[in-house]
């Protein structure tokens, strides 16, 4: 027997129980809905292109991102003697950012406390950008790539500059033979850093996306809050960390004396 | 048997795949609950350090959750993008 046909027959159960409970509050509805959508088409040079709700998501989590910056520093230049709310929440952001990089860095990383800032609040934004019904821009295999390519480039321009020609001579290192493995060890550190991201971010979508899809609305009311909380802020929030984490281990073996 | 269509057969096949995709779930559940059973146990020798070790233990959790999530990538392409329809 299928799952239509037990709800169906629990339905008119309870419509001849005559509970308070309205049909509609049982009706199943049947689209899932994760999927990236496309709102306007354009052409360049023969080729289709879209602009889709990534773009949207990611234009307005900068929008949001930008305000919040100029606020910042709007307070910032004259700041009061006793920090109110907003101070005080500025000041426990960025010595958290700040302890963060140098506690696995050490003195040699403060250079890159900017940077790792600047990703770390807008990987977390984008994470928790579906709490405000957008689909989060992070779910899309387009922008987490890029994400992880810039920490490859970052890596290797820092290892050049430190290392010279031994850093290539690194690839060599304990044994010839070992050569193609070291290569792929390489290669595979951007993949594996833009996978994780997308695949936690996109479970996390698919998850709620099932959830208000198809089933009843009954089940739609209270308990959802409760996946968010999961599956948006608890996981997003360890996933930041987890790439701003990986991104300065990685950099941090290249440029250790 | 014979009035299957070739596309319903490769889209039920495809599910099959999916589903047996998500055993590779097993294995980081397993790694990420030895990584915290063992967290705990340095946690309750050593309050005081407790904050690296939860940091130790996000980020080697973190990567060990990586095979799970090649498993799921690969049942989400399966079953959403059905690449296979297209060899027919």
């Amino acid at each position: 027997m299928n799952v239509l046909l037990m709800a169906e027959r629990a339905m008119s159960a309870l419509s001849a129980a005559n509970l308070a409970i309205p049909k509609k509050m049982l009706a199943q509805e049947k689209e899932a809905d994760f999927y990236i959508k496309f709102l306007y088409e354009y052409e360049i040079g023969g080729q289709k292109l879209y602009l889709t709700t990534t773009h949207v998501s990611l234009f307005i989590v900068t929008v949001l991102l930008l305000i919040l910056f100029v606020c910042a520093s709007r307070k910032m230049k004259n700041p009061d003697e006793v920090p109110g709310t907003f101070q005080n929440i500025l000041e426990l952001f960025v010595e958290m950012l700040g302890n963060m990089v140098k506690g696995i860095m050490g003195e040699n990383g403060v250079r890159f406390v900017n940077y790792i800032s600047a990703i770390f609040l807008f990987i977390l934004f984008c994470n928790i950008s579906s709490l405000i019904g957008l689909r989060p821009p992070t779910a899309d295999y387009g922008v987490t790539l890029p994400l992880g390519l810039i920490t490859f480039a970052m890596v290797h321009y820092n290892g050049i500059k430190k290392n010279k020609v031994k850093h290539f001579t690194n690839l060599f290192q304990p044994l010839p033979l070992l050569f193609p493995i070291n290569l792929i060890g390489e290669f595979a550190v951007p993949l594996s850093l833009s996978l994780r991201l997308f695949g936690n971010v996109l479970s996390g979508t698919v998850m709620m996306g099932l959830w208000y899809g198809l089933l009843p609305l009954l089940v739609k009311l209270g308990i959802p809050a409760a996946l968010h909380v999961y599956f948006d802020v608890f996981s997003g929030a360890i996933q930041t960390y987890v790439f701003c984490m990986l991104t300065m281990v990685y950099v941090n073996d290249k440029i250790a004396d | 048997m014979s009035n299957i269509t070739n596309e319903g057969l490769i889209l039920a096949c495809s599910a099959i795949g999916a589903g047996l995709a998500l055993i590779a779930g097993i294995g980081p559940g397993v790694g990420q609950g030895i990584a915290a059973g063992l967290a705990a146990n340095a946690v309750g020798r050593n309050p005081g350090a407790k904050s690296d070790i939860t940091s130790t233990m996000l980020l080697g959790q973190a990567v060990a959750e990586t095979t799970g999530l090649y498993g799921f990538a690969t049942a989400i392409i399966l079953l959403f993008v059905a690449p296979l329809l297209g060899k027919l």
